[in-house]
């Protein structure tokens, strides 16, 4: 349905930079660069919010280029103006420690900045990601232990993918009612 | 090939204004043609699937302005589609609000007296329920609880639910696969069809404009089934009335959008856009403390841990929707769930040492979220939206092939607006974080601004041609004819769930509107039965038309 691809792997190492500050996971490989490696278990990146950025249908990927662009020329400007050792080896923002990465996305995203709502609808298509997969058919994820759902403990559908629970309430009262609430059950 | 079409009454919007207004006018004996910028889904399109492209994203809108975001329904049947299906009548006081304007902001003749016929016709026909304690889900049951545990009050709140067919999955915003959530697919849509009347989906409009003969022409987009930034055709139709009901927030940006067209439009419309005062705050419970301190239990060892179920919100504290406060110190507060991602994003960290919204601790806060609560605030606000120009075409500029997109409305909220979110923010702080129950944040307003499910009152009743859009008979002023019979003309905002209100402003308006369309020679009355031919509310209904229209 839906393209994606691969892309430049220095982009592709930049966004996913950028995804694992907004929802941090484990490093895939000894020396993994792109994911800083602050939190245990999958992230978004892991969750596949480099294809979700991607799809058609998020209508963000023909501004990812520009963005990654963006992005490291923040980087540098940080890292310059921090006085921080300049590395070539990757892309200026995958350059930067987690620390470093949080500190630049929170000045990135804060309001004010000429340029938030850039960085907030990347780091809404990382959540989007992480939280629920939406680049995925939810049954498929929960099917392959997308990490994101998993996190959440998000329970299991019915066999047929949807949900139904027939236990769902205390079936006691369990407080007084407002003295002023009307026969239909409104409040007066 | 050119030629025009024409009908009595053309219809923009199919949500409550919409829908309401076309079943009447087509029972009534009018030519009905309704134009739906949604596609139109039924039961067994609704998918239980957060993928892009599915109908959570086909029927489900998120405009983003500055300083507040909108949430709302895009498809044939509107917000009804989406909603949660809370009905509560809003409190009587709401009704003498006066808001900035130094004077009852409703009109004269409308008091919650006046509304409960029409009320009622709604009531029967969708049909909506009182719900008990064995309707409220695990999380409504615990928020009663501690509700109770801190000495406040509890409702199960009213709902247009069919208990017997709800499967409590908390896919509501995805459209009801179940038929069990009484939106408008069910009852006013399908009676209008029967009568006669056309809906036509995934037709936006563009612009009005005034015909010859004093009727007007509607210009409109046809747009892409999936990719709804592609327009795909286009054309117009011609209607001696047009009832305007294409939500809050694009009623006024139609209406700004025509103006070159029309003249000019009154001061109020795409301002006085009221968010409903809505506001909310995650708690993330202590499951022991849960057993210990409020004696809840799900069977074995489990307490609460079901975010994930119900049927978005079963119960409300209204302690503090109390006459004798002073406005703006007034709320309700409403358990609510929203799925994640949307429900999740704004959610701040209790006690967070670095970013609140993102980054290893958030991450650690999501994986108790079966142990949310998400509370709901619906306070006063300062009807501080004001709506900027318009986009080329419909009400944002879409950003996804479907559900995001940028919008004109710019909110600054006002330090009464500001109050009563922190009045109410600490409330629930006081109930959830006794004795420890939960740890209890706000969602962040620094990321998309405030947002609102309820948008309201951008195009506004009332008798102040200064401060309102439309009359009390809800007609544009300066220009007859046109009807406006949405959320936009709520004055502001209701302290509940606004639906039922909406509805019931809806059905109040119809006579008025068939008078006018009887006057432009429309062969058309007013008295249909509810939808599915129940006549118990239309007596009292039929009493208080006469009454407005001097019979």
């Amino acid at each position: 349905m839906e393209e994606t691809f691969d892309g430049d792997p220095s982009e592709t190492a930049t966004l996913e930079a950028y995804a694992d500050t907004i929802v941090p996971g484990e490093k895939r490989w000894p020396g993994d660069r792109a994911i800083a490696g602050v939190s245990a278990g999958g992230g978004a990146v892991a969750a596949g919010a480099v294809e979700l950025m991607r799809t058609d249908a998020g209508g963000l990927a023909p501004a990812l280029p520009d963005l990654v662009r963006a992005l490291n020329a923040h980087a540098e400007a940080y890292r310059d103006r921090l006085g921080l050792e300049r590395d070539d080896s990757v892309p200026a923002f995958v350059a930067l420690s987690g620390e470093h990465r949080v500190a630049l996305v929170s000045e990135l995203v804060a309001p004010g900045h000429p340029e938030k709502m850039l960085w907030v609808g990347m780091a809404i298509f990382s959540n989007m990601a992480f939280d629920v997969g939406a680049h995925l058919h939810t049954s498929e994820a929960m099917a392959s232990g997308h990490p994101g759902l998993a996190a959440l403990g998000y329970f299991q559908p019915d066999p047929d993918g949807l949900w139904r629970f027939p236990d769902f309430s205390y079936r006691r009262p369990l407080a007084d009612h407002h003295p002023d609430t009307t026969p239909s059950g409104s409040p007066a | 090939m050119s030629a025009v079409e024409s009908t009595d009454v053309l219809v923009i919007g199919s949500g409550f204004g919409g829908a309401i207004a076309a079943y009447h006018l087509a029972a009534g004996g009018a030519r009905v043609e309704v134009l739906e910028r949604g596609p139109w889904l039924s039961a067994e399109e609704f998918e239980h699937d957060f993928k892009f492209g599915t109908s959570s994203t086909r029927i489900f809108d998120f405009v983003i302005g500055e300083g507040m975001s909108l949430l709302g329904g895009n498809c044939v049947g509107g917000g009804s589609v989406v909603y949660f299906a809370a009905m509560p009548r809003a409190p009587r006081f709401v009704f003498d609000r006066q808001g900035g304007t130094g004077r009852r902001m409703w009109p004269a003749a409308i008091s919650r007296d006046a509304l409960e016929p029409w009320y009622d016709r709604v009531a029967e026909a969708l049909p909506v329920t009182q719900m008990t304690w064995d309707d409220a889900t695990y999380a409504g049951g615990l928020w009663g609880a501690a509700c109770h545990a801190a000495g406040r009050t509890a409702n199960p709140v009213p709902a247009a639910i069919d208990r017997e067919l709800c499967t409590n999955c908390n896919w509501m915003m995805a459209g009801c696969r179940f038929d069990a959530k009484r939106s408008l697919l069910l009852n006013y849509l399908p009676a209008a069809l029967a009568h006669g009347a056309r809906i036509r989906p995934l037709h936006e409009v563009q612009q009005i404009s005034r015909t010859e003969d004093g009727g007007y022409r509607v210009a409109y987009n046809v747009v892409h089934d999936v990719d709804y930034r592609v327009v795909v055709g286009s054309g117009s139709i011609e209607a001696k009335i047009v009832v305007l009901a294409a939500g809050t927030g694009a009623t006024p940006v139609i209406l700004q959008r025509s103006e070159a067209a029309l003249g000019p439009m009154p001061y109020a419309v795409g301002r006085y856009f009221s968010g409903n005062g809505e506001r909310l705050n995650t708690a993330i419970l202590d499951e022991d403390k849960v057993g210990e301190l409020l004696g809840l239990s799900r069977g074995g060892d489990r307490r609460y841990a079901a975010n994930q179920i119900g049927k978005g919100p079963t119960v409300a504290t209204w302690d503090h929707l109390d006459p004798a406060r002073p406005e703006y110190e007034r709320f309700c507060l409403e358990q609510l769930y929203f799925p994640p991602g949307l429900g999740t994003i704004l959610a701040q960290v209790p006690d967070a040492t670095g970013p609140t919204w993102f980054g290893a601790q958030k991450k650690e806060m999501v994986k108790r979220w079966q142990s949310w609560l998400t509370v709901f605030t619906m306070s006063e606000d300062d009807n501080e939206g004001v709506f900027g120009a318009p986009p080329p075409t419909g009400n944002a500029a879409r950003f996804s092939q479907q559900m995001l997109g940028f919008g004109p409305l710019k909110y600054v909220p006002t330090p009464n607006t500001l109050r009563g979110w922190e009045l109410s923010d600490a409330e629930a702080r006081r109930i959830l974080e006794k004795d420890g129950l939960a740890r209890v944040m706000p969602w962040t307003n620094d990321v998309v601004g405030a947002y609102t499910v309820h948008p309201l009152s951008s195009c506004r009743i009332g008798d102040d041609p200064a401060t309102s859009a439309l009359d009390d008979r809800h007609e544009l002023r300066g220009h007859p004819g046109i009807f406006v019979t949405d959320g936009s003309a709520v004055p502001g905002a209701l302290l509940a769930n606004p639906a039922f209100t909406i509805a019931a402003l809806a059905e109040r308006a119809i006579p008025g509107i068939v008078e006018a369309a009887r006057a432009r020679g429309v062969d058309v009355v007013y008295g249909a039965p509810a939808p599915d031919g129940g006549v118990s509310a239309r007596g009292a209904a039929l009493k208080a038309a006469a009454r407005m229209s001097g019979h």
